[in-house]
């Protein structure tokens, strides 16, 4: 596989570079979310331990907690952290509040050039203000929300039969927003082997960032925009089009007819346990837990298969993934800026990739062999294609929990109307801005 | 030991003794002894309220080094009065506040009454009705959630068990309408014994003479119930409804771990809805400004309350 | 009491009450008695339906206990290829547990050391409220000081503030004196939410040791400084001591402090122990194994010590 190729190729480089550089050896810190593609870090943090004599300690911090704990510890200056993933909305406040380097002159003097990088992750992940050449982190984990199915299900002549008998349709894996929720109300409450299953997992949780990332993810593929012109912050009549108002119904209509009972207040773990238990039939999830999901040995392999988020208006997915950093309360910040250059190497990448985490090099995801390398490589292609991100503002927390608290309350609570629930957003938004002099 | 008789042995204290101390004044020991604890309090209580107070007059945002804080004047306190949010925020913590203490006191006081027959073994009981008020509440919200989980619960099970429904065809914290109960159930379960041992506290208080007399006088145990116990213990239950208000006030642990004030907002109480937007908004000067308001609603409320509680105690 | 007392409760009575009491005690304990059973049970057998809670049994309702959420409660593991498994064998009983998931122990979780600064900090903070506490409660029991009664309920009503109001200003004075996520932070805070309820307490204490002692300790030649350590502070031991177990119990529960002012280094157990994850969601076993071994040594206190405890309670509320 070329994968390993070129993974052995840069190991071999990495330790003729690594007699070169004799700087003193440090304890580093990195941070990030505790999940699978962590531990890949961990395992892949090992060749750069061996190379460079510095040590590598981790911090990793369950995802309901994570934007709460790092952003609690950059705002209070801390230094417990001098490498972060911090996730993509961050950006801006890091930038702005001078919690991150700016990695420009780095990355010149190394000849790292961010044209290597997929351009919607750089985009996304490191650059502050949006788009210009400003870099403040280096693309590190390419995310975005997809879903997976009951493979085995699906494949079943009696079920495809009886989906058929109720909908006049053939089973498949769903080509609009619509089918799937069709799909999902089909097997919401139905009998598979004895046991009573459902529709499908789909994020709910209120405390974080949860029913917003679900959300969105219809919200986009209805052709919902953030603002009317990019940077006007001009949001009557785009947050609240008649396109928006019907996605909001219609994740209101897939929480109420076709997930789990006791279904609230969930998020990645709950979305994982539902469909591993054997609980629902469709999920939804972020990339990064594919590799884990397809290595279940419960409902993975053969029984699983994957799909990106299925358009409606437009293909779009909600964005995922983060950058990596170097925190400017750091007294390491050369050990850590080597560990980035050492990350950015095509090399690297490509075991990056090999052991579970989403490269977002050009080297690796235009390697011929990339698509077939993994049974939802090509669907991550796609996605990352249509990807859209919340706002990225220095003020995203604030936004970000007034569109939590408007949908939480509209979907879950069952308050109000989804017209009323994106006209007070917008209120909200609004508020915020002026707060802040951009209106 | 009563007054007259400190003043009696200091007056009889012979000056020279007191001043045989290498130098140091009683007063200046006395300063010296106090010194550390106001300094600690001034340190990290009054100096951050006062702080507290001036940065609720501004637009101050802890998350925004770089950027200037402007002094708004009463802006914050104008928004939060006005915001009809805000308001449900206070419903749910009103809701929240009521039906524990009525639970509580019900509950803790029956129990202590009970306790008070003096059965064997009282004690050991007592004990072990305590326990649940002495864990950290926090790790009781932890683990009540797991106990609250539809379909694999304990609490969903017992009910079940008892009224024959289908224990996942509810969802104790997941139910706009059974949330807030949820949370009253567990601070009832965690605080009934403090409630219960005041009560205690106040029934034991109560002379034996008294109900003797009333025997002598053939007033019935009903009658003596109503006419002995229960005006005696008042004070001491007004109390504690005075301290369980306070602490429910100010809510937030147990509640966070419970539902995170979910599902929507309905058990979004107070503490809960300025933790937001104090340090995940980051909000600094409209947090500043909504926690002043708390503190003068709880200090206010309070002080009425213990008006109240003197005049109970003078009759 | 005589048990001719008229007062006395007949026994028919004392059966009665007594009945009620231990049926409310035994309700009362069933969560707790819940979560001590699911620390010993696996992942799947803590989410069963219907409920298990027969140690040892084969039958529906019984479970085979494990270690397996103490396991995964102090290590960290990842999974492995069947390669790796096959050519690695399990180094210890514990390596044998996780091996049933295809994972690993790789090293010690955080657990250990958030636990160890629960014990740091709350023996810091406790050390130093009644440390502080004694003087000052001294100081307001035998001399006069001015303003004396004003001081006592203001330093008491500083605990009318709800904890979050406190924290904000508390993380901006911490932020600049860079004392942010630092044990010693930690310490001065506690001991600052807890020094008023110690004053309280002990002056209580001391205001009942009479001042003849040291009044004839000082006609002997002593210093007041001799005076107090010789003569009061044997005599407030009881009291001190149980002061010092209210303290501790506070710092050692606190949650809201501590989830906004630590992020690793001096954070404590109750914010880690709901964020222990397992494979996928949450892994309810390590954290009733967390919970079980978090409030253990508080139930060991509380009932070895009921009396002084009880006798706090309703003293500290009561004085007032």
């Amino acid at each position: 596989m070329t994968y390993s190729k070129l993974a052995g190729a840069g190991a071999f480089m990495i330790a003729i570079s690594g007699a070169a550089s004799a700087v003193q050896a440090e304890d580093l810190t990195l941070c990030w979310a505790a999940w699978d593609p962590a531990n890949a870090l961990v395992e892949l943090s090992k060749d750069f331990e061996a190379q460079s004599g510095h040590t590598m300690n981790f911090e990793f911090v369950p995802w309901p907690n994570f934007a709460d704990r790092m952003l609690n510890e950059l705002n209070s200056g801390g230094k417990l952290c001098d490498l972060l993933i911090g996730d993509s909305q961050w950006i801006g406040g890091g930038a702005e509040n001078g919690h991150y380097v700016q990695l420009n002159n780095f990355f010149d003097a190394e000849g790292i050039s961010m044209d290597d990088f997929a351009p919607a992750t750089v985009y996304a992940y490191s650059t502050w203000p949006k788009g210009t050449p400003n870099y403040y982190a280096l693309p590190a984990m390419g995310d975005a929300n997809g879903w997976f199915y009951r493979k085995d299900w699906f494949e079943r002549e009696d079920i495809q039969a009886a989906y058929m008998e109720a909908t006049g349709e053939e089973l498949r894996e769903p080509q609009s927003q619509r089918e799937l929720l069709q799909i999902a109300q089909f097997f919401q409450g139905r009998e598979i082997d004895g046991k009573t299953v459902y529709g499908a997992a789909i994020f709910t949780e209120r405390g974080s960032e949860g029913i917003t990332m679900g959300a969105t993810g219809a919200l986009y593929t209805w052709g919902f925009k953030y603002e009317n012109e990019p940077g006007s912050y001009d949001m009557e009549g785009a947050v609240n089009s008649a396109e928006a108002v019907e996605a909001l119904e219609f994740y209101k209509e897939f929480y109420e007819t076709a997930t789990p009972p006791g279904y609230t207040n969930a998020y990645m773990g709950e979305s994982l346990d539902a469909f591993k238990s054997g609980q629902v039939a469709l999920a939804m999830n972020w990339f990064a837990f594919f590799p884990g999901l397809y290595a279940d040995p419960a409902t993975g392999g053969d029984k699983i298969d994957f799909f990106v988020n299925p358009p409606q208006n437009i293909a779009a997915s909600t964005l995922g993934g983060q950058g990596i950093s170097v925190v400017s309360y750091s007294e390491k910040q050369d050990a850590a800026l080597e560990y980035i250059k050492w990350f950015a190497d095509p090399a690297v990448q490509a075991k990056w990739w090999e052991l579970g985490g989403y490269s977002a090099h050009n080297a690796v995801l235009n390697d011929p062999g990339f698509v077939e390398s993994q049974p939802f490589a090509g669907d991550f292609l796609v996605a990352m294609e249509g990807v859209q991100d919340f706002w990225q503002e220095p003020v995203y927390a604030e936004l970000l929990l007034a569109m939590q608290k408007r949908v939480h309350d509209y979907v879950v609570a069952d308050q109000g109307t989804a017209q009323e629930a994106l006209d007070k957003l917008i209120e909200d938004w609004t508020e915020v801005f002026e707060d802040e002099g951009k209106l | 030991m009563s007054d007259k008789t400190a003043d009696r042995v200091a007056a009889a204290t012979p000056t020279h003794v007191a001043r045989k101390i290498r130098g140091l004044s009683d007063r200046a020991i006395a300063w010296i002894f106090v010194a550390p604890t106001i300094f600690l309090l001034l340190a990290v209580n009054i100096f951050p309220l006062i702080w507290t107070v001036r940065l609720s007059f501004t637009d101050y945002k802890a998350n925004r080094i770089n950027r200037e804080p402007e002094w708004i004047g009463l802006r914050n306190y104008e928004r939060i009065l006005t915001d009809s949010d805000i308001w449900l925020n206070m419903q749910a913590t009103a809701h929240f506040l009521f039906w524990t203490i009525f639970f509580q006191v019900l509950i803790g006081f029956t129990l202590a009454w009970l306790i008070n027959k003096k059965f064997k073994g009282n004690d050991l009981w007592t004990t072990i009705i305590v326990l649940p008020m002495m864990l950290s509440p926090a790790v009781v919200g932890n683990f009540w959630k797991f106990l609250y989980q539809p379909q694999i619960g304990l609490f969903n099970y017992i009910i079940a068990f008892f009224t024959g429904k289908d224990p996942s065809s509810f969802e104790m914290l997941g139910s706009v309408d059974l949330a807030p109960w949820s949370i009253v159930i567990v601070d009832t379960w965690m605080w009934t014994p403090f409630v219960m041992l005041i009560c205690l506290a106040g029934l034991r208080s109560i002379p034996d003479y008294i109900y003797e007399a009333a025997e002598i006088d053939r007033a019935s145990k009903l009658r003596q119930f109503f006419t002995i116990t229960i005006p005696m213990v008042l004070p001491f239950l007004m109390l504690a409804v005075l301290f369980r208000g306070i602490e429910n006030f100010k809510m937030f642990d147990l509640v966070v771990q419970l539902t995170g004030g979910g599902p929507g907002s309905t058990t979004e109480l107070t503490s809960i809805n300025l933790k937001r937007e104090a340090f995940e908004k980051w909000r600094t000067g409209y947090a500043s400004a909504y926690a002043i308001i708390l503190f003068v609603t709880v200090f206010g409320l309070a002080s009425i309350y213990v008006k109240a509680l003197n005049k109970v105690k003078e009759r | 009491m005589s048990s001719f007392s008229i007062t006395e409760p007949s026994n028919r009575t004392k059966w009665f009450a007594g009945t009620l009491v231990i049926a409310y005690a035994l309700i009362t304990m069933m969560p707790l008695v819940w979560i001590g059973l699911t620390g010993f049970k696996s992942p799947a057998d803590a989410i069963s339906y219907p409920p298990k809670y027969i140690i040892g049994s084969d039958s529906e309702a019984g479970f085979q206990p494990t270690l397996e959420g103490y396991v995964n409660l102090f290590t960290t593991r990842t999974r492995q290829t069947e390669e790796f498994l096959a050519n690695n064998p399990p180094k210890n009983w514990a390596d044998e547990i996780v091996r049933q998931y295809d994972m690993v122990i790789v090293g010690p979780s955080k657990f250990g050391e958030r636990f160890l600064n629960s014990v740091i900090i709350g023996f810091g903070s406790t050390f130093l409220s009644v440390f502080l506490g004694t003087l000052a409660a001294y100081a307001f029991s035998r001399f006069k000081i001015p303003l004396a009664d004003d001081l006592l309920f203001f330093i008491l009503s500083t605990r009318m503030m709800p904890p979050i109001a406190v924290a904000i200003p508390i993380f901006l004075m911490y932020r600049n004196l860079g004392l942010s996520d630092t044990h010693l932070g930690m310490i001065l805070l506690y001991t600052a939410v807890n020094i008023s309820l110690a004053v309280w307490l002990l002056k209580g204490f001391i205001d009942e040791i009479p001042r003849e002692y040291e009044e004839a300790a000082l006609i002997d030649g002593y210093t007041r400084f001799q005076a107090f350590y010789k003569v009061v502070l044997p005599q407030a031991a009881t009291g001190i001591a149980s002061t010092a177990i209210f303290c501790l119990i506070f710092a050692w529960n606190e949650y809201a402090f501590a989830v906004l002012l630590t992020t690793a280094n001096a954070q404590t157990a109750p914010p880690f122990i709901p964020t222990i994850i397992g494979i996928g969601g949450l892994d309810w076993p390590a954290i009733a194994a967390g919970v079980t071994i978090f409030v253990l040594p508080v139930m060991i206190f509380t009932i070895l010590l009921r009396k002084h405890l009880l006798r706090g309670i309703t003293f500290g509320a009561v004085r007032k």
